[in-house]
């Protein structure tokens, strides 16, 4: 380690020194002084922060130790971690600033110690929120003073007013208790736009301090703690009117339409005009704790539960149900818009920019980081278009006699009721045992105590997941081969009952990694799942971390004893620019583990060759087959998942 | 004190038992018996349905036959089954055919967890006809007038797969029980634990907002039972926050965001 040229050669490999021209020499002098154990340490960090970008690799040692005395591993981490989160998310320049901004690291290290993030927390203070009465309010960052527009509370992304990090929770939780009562006692009913602000708010925290006291008196008493004695206590919120304005506007033309269309639905009466007839027969009481209680004529009725919600939104609004409001209405009265929030087209929310709205985002493992990349891949579903024509009956036809066997064989493995003979307890007595037995006390020898029948009920309870590769390489008789394979499956599994769901997967670059819909696991083998079958077509590139995570959260979604995901594949992980190499297949690898661990079986079929040398890594020894000819695909396919689950 | 052995059928229920009616449904189960009905109890758990089958027993004098169904639950471990002793087979009884001989109580608590087969052994028994074929034995065992047959289910958590039947529930009187409103729930935790009003009225504070997370990631809120339970420790001596988090949060999820939320909600409330 002590050797000059040796760490020189290593960093002139990591920092690519021929085309950066990085000073490797001089760094190396500075680490030379350190005492070994950070050397260490700090080499380690620029290889892995060199492996996403070398000049803030560069950048990063030479501030660390430069601000740095001593070096501490694991402010270290965060601090490394941190920067290339921030290159992640807002580029290079951002990243370096940070990098080279000494104060703010300082800042960071307070913080680190002492502070407490909303990420961290964010859920915990959502649930906290859901538990307090009332509508469901929301939780994001914000910067500034904490402040609610009606429907979310916007926070601090972290809390650092005391050096505790227990009082620092406390604090964002007063905070969210505070913005709750706010909501809860019509505090943003009133005219805001005309108001002194920043007396009112004062004002409003004041009044809002006095129903925690009444209604939360725990956390009054934190409260009371965290107050201190300046004029402003540290947990003072802010009103923004223009946002509480908008929202509100667009709340009540929301809640009204839905309340009115719930109505409908509640009341008695074939035609919408008989149940306006009904209505006029309402009732309706409200309780301090916003319950909406309706009654037609004198008797309850019982809304379902999205209409308590409702109701208990429009009373925080309002203090009372509208008279108009007591209207129903029917659901053709209304634009679909304000109803529910229409799904969007994920192919429009790719045109133009890139855009993250409407996809779910999933972490991504940077091998060379040795840690995820937050929010990496922007998922969406969508399905495959239907082809109408002749490819799922040719294929019945081609393959007529394997279809029939493959049945045959399937059938077979059906697990059905049984009758158990000679149990040691069961429903009926088996006669021919005891007769044998007797006969055997009666000669002296040992009598059997297995005496019973018993029932055996099947409980064979599988789900399968089938995750065929879309990726362009797969073009031509590949893709032919697996869409025959799926034919042929659907045929077997048919007749065998287990559950089954398709999905395609496919991709360019971490914003559009995008999953096809070909069979979900509630529909039955229809004509449309038999036309998306023949609709499936070689796509873009084969990222597959996302298309396994996304895939092993559907799969968990459903019921059953044992879960496999089954991946037909051409080839290695690989996409457009990043997803290369051991990159792709460490993703892979990492993102295969975290299926295992959430009890889910993968399983991998491949048509690749060379697949001997990454899959055992990937799937381990025994979870994968290669098959090494096209055409026998088909049969094989089939065939595997037998052996698999028999 | 050693633990008394009991047969099913002899389970009188000698002490009455703590019950606060919530509507009309004493009366109801009442008019049922008398005219040989059935009665199906709907209901999410620990909002006292069991309590409710004791009160009645203990009402009607009839001892209770109380069978908790499982997934393993066959109509032999109903009505009975032949053993062998001795080189000679001997039937058994199985609590249902006990529980129609001595013209008790028979509860089936959870019923839709049973087999399939299981609930068809109990149609019979649960129309106008009022007997239970014994298959096994050539018989049919009429069932006199004291006999009741009651079931219950929570129609909140189970699957589509575990609904009940048409062709079962439409043979039943139905009740529907769920939690009490505040003012009696917080009376029932009161009289069952001994704390005092302002601590009662706390618990039930807390038992809404727990029910306010139900669908956000809880799968039910606190039900008056466990109400009951984190009173009794309160009434030991156990600080609120602590006896909250033992005997609610733990036993609501495992989730440790959520556990950690529901304890914020408990010490901001006392």
């Amino acid at each position: 380690m002590s050797d000059r040229n040796e760490i020189i050669a290593r960093l002139d490999q990591w920092l690519e020194v021929e085309y950066t021209f990085l000073d490797s020499a001089a760094l190396t002098d500075k680490l030379l002084a350190r005492p070994p154990e950070e050397q260490r340490l700090l080499l380690d960090w620029t290889r892995r922060i060199a492996s996403t970008q070398i000049p803030l690799a560069y950048e990063f040692t030479t501030s660390v130790m430069t601000q740095m005395e001593v070096v501490d591993g694991e402010l270290i981490e965060s601090w490394a971690l941190n920067a290339m989160d921030a290159y992640d998310r807002s580029g290079l320049q951002a990243a370096m600033t940070l990098v080279r901004d000494v104060d703010r690291f300082h800042h960071y290290r307070r913080e680190r110690e002492y502070g407490v993030w909303l990420g961290e927390r964010q859920s915990v203070l959502r649930h906290f929120v859901h538990g307090l009465a009332g509508r469901k309010l929301d939780i994001e960052e914000c910067e500034g003073a904490p402040w609610c527009d009606g429907e979310t509370i916007f926070l601090p992304a972290v809390v650092i007013a005391f050096e505790d990090r227990e009082k620092n929770f406390q604090l964002y939780k007063v905070m969210v208790a505070l913005l709750w009562a706010q909501v809860r006692f019509g505090g943003l009913r009133c005219d805001l736009e005309s108001l002194k602000l920043e007396t009112f708010c004062t004002q409003e925290r004041i009044r809002l301090e006095a129903h925690i006291a009444e209604e939360l008196p725990g956390l009054y008493r934190h409260m009371v703690a965290l107050k201190g004695d300046g004029s402003t206590p540290p947990y003072q919120f802010t009103i923004h009117p223009d946002a509480v304005a908008e929202k509100t506007t667009r709340r009540l033309e929301r809640e009204k339409a839905r309340f009115k269309v719930a109505l409908n639905e509640l009341l008695p009466g074939k035609t919408n005009e008989e149940k306006r007839r009904n209505a006029a027969r309402l009732s309706h009481e409200q309780s301090q704790a916003l319950n909406l209680e309706l009654q037609l004529d004198g008797k309850p009725l019982s809304p379902p539960e999205g209409m308590k919600q409702l109701a208990s939104s429009i009373l925080i609004d309002f203090g009372e149900i509208p008279p108009d409001y007591l209207v129903p209405a029917g659901a053709g009265d209304y634009d679909p818009k304000l109803l529910g929030e229409l799904e969007q087209d994920p192919d429009a929310v790719w045109q133009g920019t890139y855009h993250e709205e409407g996809a779910t985002l999933y972490d991504e493992w940077d091998h060379g980081r040795q840690h995820y990349r937050k929010g990496w891949c922007a998922v969406r579903e969508k399905p495959v278009a239907e082809v109408k024509d002749d490819f799922v009956d040719r294929t019945r036809a081609k393959y007529h006699a394997q279809i029939k066997q493959l049945r045959k064989s399937f059938e077979a493995m059906r697990d059905e009721d049984r009758l158990l003979k000679r149990q040691s307890d069961g429903d009926e007595v088996d006669l021919d045992a005891l007769v044998e037995a007797l006969a055997d006390s009666q000669d002296g020898s040992e009598m059997s105590s297995r005496l019973f029948t018993r029932m055996h009920r099947s409980d064979r309870n599988i789900a399968v997941l089938f995750m065929v590769d879309m990726s362009g390489s797969t073009k031509g008789w590949i893709n032919e081969a697996e869409k025959e394979s799926l034919v042929l499956l659907c045929e077997a599994l048919e007749s065998l009952g287990d559950r089954y769901a398709i999905y395609g997967f496919s991709g360019m670059s971490r914003k559009r990694c995008e999953i096809y819909t070909v069979k979900t696991f509630d529909e039955g083998y229809n004509e449309a799942v038999r036309n998306r079958i023949s609709g499936i077509e070689a796509k873009d590139y084969t990222r597959m971390g996302f298309a396994i995570r996304h895939l092993s959260k559907i799969l968990n979604e459903t019921e059953a004893k044992t879960r496999l995901l089954v991946t037909l594949s051409d080839g290695k992980p690989d996409d457009y620019s990043d997803y290369k190499g051991e990159y792709g297949i460490e993703d892979t690898r990492r993102a295969l583990i975290e299926a295992r661990r959430s009890g889910i079986h993968p399983y991998c079929i491949t048509i690749d060759e060379t697949a001997r040398d990454y899959l055992p890594q990937m799937y381990g020894p025994a979870a994968y087959t290669v098959v090494e000819k096209v055409y026998e695909l088909p049969q094989r396919v089939a065939d595997i998942y037998r052996k698999l689950t028999h | 004190m050693q633990a008394t052995p009991l047969q099913t059928e002899e389970n009188f229920i000698l002490n009455e038992p703590y019950y606060e009616p919530v509507g009309n449904e004493v009366t109801i189960f009442e008019a049922a018996y008398n005219n040989g009905l059935p009665v199906l109890i709907k209901g999410p758990t620990g909002c006292g349905k069991s309590r409710f089958m004791e009160y009645m027993a203990w009402r009607l004098k009839r001892p209770l036959v109380t069978v908790s169904c499982h997934d393993d639950l066959t109509a032999s471990d109903l009505v009975g089954r032949f053993l062998i002793k001795g080189g000679e087979t001997s039937w058994v009884d199985g609590p249902l055919a006990a529980a129609v001989r001595a013209g008790a109580i028979c509860y089936l608590d959870e019923i839709v967890e049973a087999r399939k087969d299981t609930m068809v052994v109990i149609h019979p028994l649960a129309d106008d006809r009022r007997v239970l074929p014994m298959e096994k034995r050539g018989e049919l065992l009429r069932a006199g007038p004291e006999f009741c047959l009651a079931i219950s289910y929570n129609p909140g958590y189970q699957s589509v797969l575990k609904d009940l039947k048409q062709s079962t529930r439409q043979r039943f009187v139905a009740l529907e029980f769920d939690y009490p409103e505040a003012g009696l729930e917080q009376r029932i935790i009161e009289k069952e634990s001994g704390v005092d009003s302002a601590m009662a009225e706390k618990l039930v504070k807390f038992a809404a907002m727990t029910r306010n997370l139900k669908g956000s990631g809880l799968e039910e809120g606190a039900s008056t039972r466990l109400l009951v339970h984190a009173a009794k420790l309160i009434a030991s001596n156990i600080s609120p926050v602590e006896a909250c988090e033992s005997a609610i949060a733990q036993a609501l999820c495992d989730d440790p965001e959520m556990l950690s939320a529901i304890n914020e909600l408990s010490a901001s409330l006392f």
